[in-house]
């Protein structure tokens, strides 16, 4: 890839001067599907979803949607925006947008949201077009000043220079006649080449706040006069407070007031202390409602009913299933669970609310900002722009807090409140009231041709649709396009595919998006099913991945680069084995991962080293890439080896991480990750590493003791 | 009412004696660095020291600091194994949503102030006890490695 020219229009425009600079908005999402729509129902036929300010004082600001929850964005944003504008990465500053879903909304989705590893992907082009706006307008404007051709004239580090002569302008002081200036109509955007910043492991601007206590996150907020409460909601889903005793709480010191609400108490104290103390101190009397009796063997039975009973919604389909049925040697039938799982992000639920009679404040960390707002206008009947959101850093993400119901439940509780107050939920309530990743049953079948290679394959997923309940335009004709993300997009060449989706609720838990999403539950099954098949085939598990990848040449490319650096097919010792996966989904990334697990007499676990080759195109910070596909990868060994949330009287059995498991230090592998780079499109980084983890696991535990997995906790399964 | 020395001053806190101090420092003197994670002395994001030893705040009471110098992440990079961490977290990028990284950098900080070259096996006994979520263990490792190689 060399140079690019790219239509202006398409990406930026200039909105203002009013004597305080430049002000240009882009638009994320490149032109087309959601984007293009969106555009296009715009009045002003452009409607812009992030700001650049470039002040009289030379600094810029970048004003963006995307929050920062370890992923990176505060980084590789403000990156691609300097590459073009041509000045260092530290002139750049970041403000967390307000919400608006008119001025930030993601067009993945029509509202402001951070998450589906899609940053990235969407600002791309956008940031780094608007880059080149303004440092094309700078210019002229500095060419003007000096009567001179832009030609003569070049940017670097924020100050245009006059070659010839050597005169020098910065850009703080060229920005009141830029402003001025028709913006151009095309620009040039540099090649790879010419990148300074873009491909670099430029150093993560948001660290040095976090290594010394300063960063400020969502439970950090301190207010005068603020209280702090916490709180116990049902804990049944749908259950309600039949009655409550707080004589002894409210004699503990500190102890303000007990706030009761239909499903949940709450106590407000002058400490978390005191709450916490008060919380213990109550006697509360739950009428458990419909869910009282569920126990998870009841959710698991409706998953299978609705497997062999219901139809499905064809997701994918190619060739003929039925036609290719008869030409071949041997079937093979699979049912693939996956649990329930927490998210336990570090920072438990928290959200401050401070309610008036005309108007409401909200600090909290969200991944989705303008709903926050919404929802804090809904509960309190105040008009929209009568309520002020703040977000904060965000102690974890995983997808969590895609959900507002915390939000919702402080905004509640401050309703009866005299100040603001901060809800902080104990690590109890945070496990016990999860949005769950849902709980997942899939049947499939699979008829290979003599010689092994699978002729036919047919996958059934059964599951909730965290899409007709989130985002409800992205459901349609009873299609969940995260439900089957990757199984409806895997490369492997077999003639006949037949995928389907059944929807099936269970409304005992509240199910939403995990890190990883679709990908995460889909990618298990498939590997997983694809290492059953080579061991029927009796053939090396990536050979017969070579094997029927057809025209894959990027996911042969990574499956061949994880095998080899992962040593594939050296001597292990005994107990120890080497698995292998392969992912491909939306994210358009491909990640390949070899896995090495040791499983002791007992049945536990030790993975001890993990390979990733990655391909995600063209790559903007590789550190970062790197990062999070080694975080992608701890996280997926945790949620792989021990996650698993169950109900017992509607209740969810675990609390905190003494029984829902997460990987610590001395379990961690050593994780290698080798980048392929390329020019191609950038995909999505955030997620495949979870994604790929599991099947892995899976699939080595399988070559180290030939025992088959087909239902998540691994360790569990061990033990059965 | 209750002295307490925090990070070299001494602070009079009008706080019950069961009261742990991880809500002292956040909740009454408005030091949040340290960070509140489980309650239970099991994730150690609470991490401060006590004496220069690592400590869980969330379940060590008021009561048990009596006389003893408290010291926060807010300081630690006052000590030179705090200063050399802190160095490496950011020379090797440890760090990504950094909730947990107050309680990591603490506990990995007391342990190079006691031990100027732990081995794989004394990063683990002193880590074990700090979960982080975004999975940076391998980069806390190295640059544990990394502190102590700059030595």
């Amino acid at each position: 890839m060399t140079e690019q020219t790219v239509s202006r229009r398409d990406f930026v425009v200039v909105l203002t001067s009013a004597g305080s600079g430049l002000l240009l908005g882009c638009r994320m999402g490149e032109r087309s599907g959601a984007a293009a729509a969106a555009a296009a129902a715009a009045p002003s036929g452009f409607a812009p979803n992030a700001f650049i300010r470039i002040g009289t004082d030379g600094r810029i600001t970048l004003i963006m949607n995307q929050v920062e929850m370890g992923q990176g964005v505060y980084t590789s944003m403000p990156m691609l925006l300097a590459e073009e504008l041509e000045v260092g990465l530290d002139q750049v500053q970041l403000e967390h947008a307000p919400p608006n879903d008119r001025l930030y909304a993601n067009p993945l989705v029509g509202f402001q949201m951070t998450g589906a590893s899609s940053s990235v992907r969407m600002m791309y082009t956008p940031l780094r077009t608007a880059g080149a706006t303004a440092r094309t307008m700078l210019v002229a404007a500095a060419a003007q000043t000096w009567d001179v051709a832009p030609a003569s004239c070049r940017a670097q580090n924020g100050v245009v220079t006059h070659l010839a002569s050597g005169r020098t302008l910065a850009y703080g002081a060229l920005v009141e006649k830029a402003a001025k200036l028709p913006p151009p109509e095309e620009v040039t955007l540099k090649g790879p080449k010419d990148f300074k910043l873009i491909g670099t492991p430029a150093k993560r601007l948001d660290t040095p706040d976090k290594v010394n206590g300063k960063a400020t996150f969502g439970i950090d907020v301190r207010l005068p006069g603020m209280k702090i409460a916490t709180v116990a909601a049902s804990p049944v889903l749908g259950g309600k407070v039949a009655g409550l005793d707080d004589t002894k709480a409210k004699t503990i010191k500190g102890v303000r007031q007990i706030v009761r609400l239909d499903d949940a108490v709450a106590v407000v104290a002058d400490h978390m202390w005191a709450a916490k103390q008060g919380l213990a101190a109550l006697a509360i009397r739950w009428d458990d409602g419909p869910n009282a009796k569920v126990s998870i063997a009841d959710v698991v039975q409706g998953l299978a009913d609705a497997a062999s009973q219901r139809p499905g919604v064809v997701a994918r389909k190619q060739g003929n299933v039925a036609g290719a049925i008869g030409l071949t040697a041997k079937q093979i039938d699979a049912v693939y669970q996956v649990p329930f799982l927490a998210h336990a992000t570090m920072e438990p639920m928290n959200c401050t609310v401070h309610v008036r009679k005309d108007g409401c404040e909200v600090w909290t960390c969200s991944q989705v900002l303008s709903r926050a707002q919404a929802t804090a206008a809904h509960v309190t009947g105040l008009p929209l722009e009568k309520v002020v959101v703040h977000n904060h850093l965000l102690g974890g993400g995983f997808g969590r807090r895609l959900e507002i119901d915390y939000v919702t439940q402080a905004v509640r509780i401050a309703q009866q409140v005299d100040g603001p107050v901060k809800v902080v939920w104990t690590r109890e309530e945070d496990i016990q009231h999860d949005v769950y990743r849902p709980y997942y049953y899939d049947r499939l079948t699979a008829w290979l041709d003599a010689g092994g290679k699978p002729a036919a394959w047919t996958h059934r997923i059964v599951g909730p649709s965290i899409l007709a309940r989130w985002a409800p335009p992205a459901f349609k004709d009873g299609m969940d396009g995260d439900a089957v993300d990757a199984a409806a997009q895997f490369k492997y060449a077999i003639p006949a595919i037949q995928v389907e989706y059944v929807r099936h609720e269970e409304p005992v838990l509240n199910t939403g998006f995990w890190r990883g999403v679709g990908p995460t539950h889909n990618v298990f099954v498939i590997e997983s099913f694809i290492d059953e098949l080579a061991a029927v085939a009796k053939t090396d598990p990536v050979e017969y991945r070579r094997a029927i990848l057809g025209r894959a040449w990027r996911a042969r490319a990574v499956l061949d680069l994880a095998a080899k650096q992962a040593g594939w097919g050296r001597p292990l010792p005994a107990g120890h084995g080497r698995g292998v996966s392969l992912l491909y989904s939306g994210w358009d990334t491909y990640v390949a991962e070899v896995a090495e697990v040791e499983v002791s007499t007992t049945g536990e676990v030790r993975v001890h080293r993990v390979v990733c080759a990655v391909d995600c195109g063209t790559v903007v910070n590789p550190d970062i890439v790197k990062a999070q596909i080694e975080g992608g990868v701890v996280f997926g060994i945790s949620g792989a080896l021990w996650g698993e949330i169950t109900l017992k009287h509607g209740r969810v059995e675990q609390s905190n991480f003494h029984n829902y498991r997460v990987l610590r230090m001395n379990e961690a592998p050593a994780i290698e990750v080798h980048l392929i780079r390329n020019g191609e499109a950038p995909g999505g980084i955030g997620e495949p590493g979870t994604a790929v983890t599991a099947p892995a696991l899976a699939n080595a535990i399988f070559a180290a003791t030939g025992k088959r997995i087909r239902k998540l906790p691994l360790a569990s399964a061990l033990k059965a | 009412m209750t002295t307490l020395n925090i990070n070299g001053r001494d602070v009079t806190v009008d706080v019950p004696s069961d009261m742990p101090i991880l809500w002292v420092l956040r909740d009454v003197v408005g030091l949040t660095g340290t960070k509140f994670g489980c309650g239970m002395a099991l994730c150690g994001a609470c991490t401060v020291h006590l004496d220069g030893q690592p400590i869980r705040s969330c379940v060590t009471p008021v009561a048990a600091v009596a006389g003893k110098k408290i010291t926060t992440i807010e300081a630690i990079g006052e000590t030179p194994a705090g200063k050399k961490v802190q160095r490496a977290w950011l020379d090797l990028e440890v760090v990504q949503c950094g909730y947990c990284q107050s309680g990591q950098i603490m506990s990995a900080s007391a342990l190079l102030a006691r031990n100027a070259h732990p081995s794989d096996a004394d990063i683990d006994a002193a880590m074990t006890g700090n979960i982080c979520r975004c999975g940076t263990y391998p980069r806390i490792r190295a640059a544990i490695k990394h502190a102590a190689g700059g030595a």
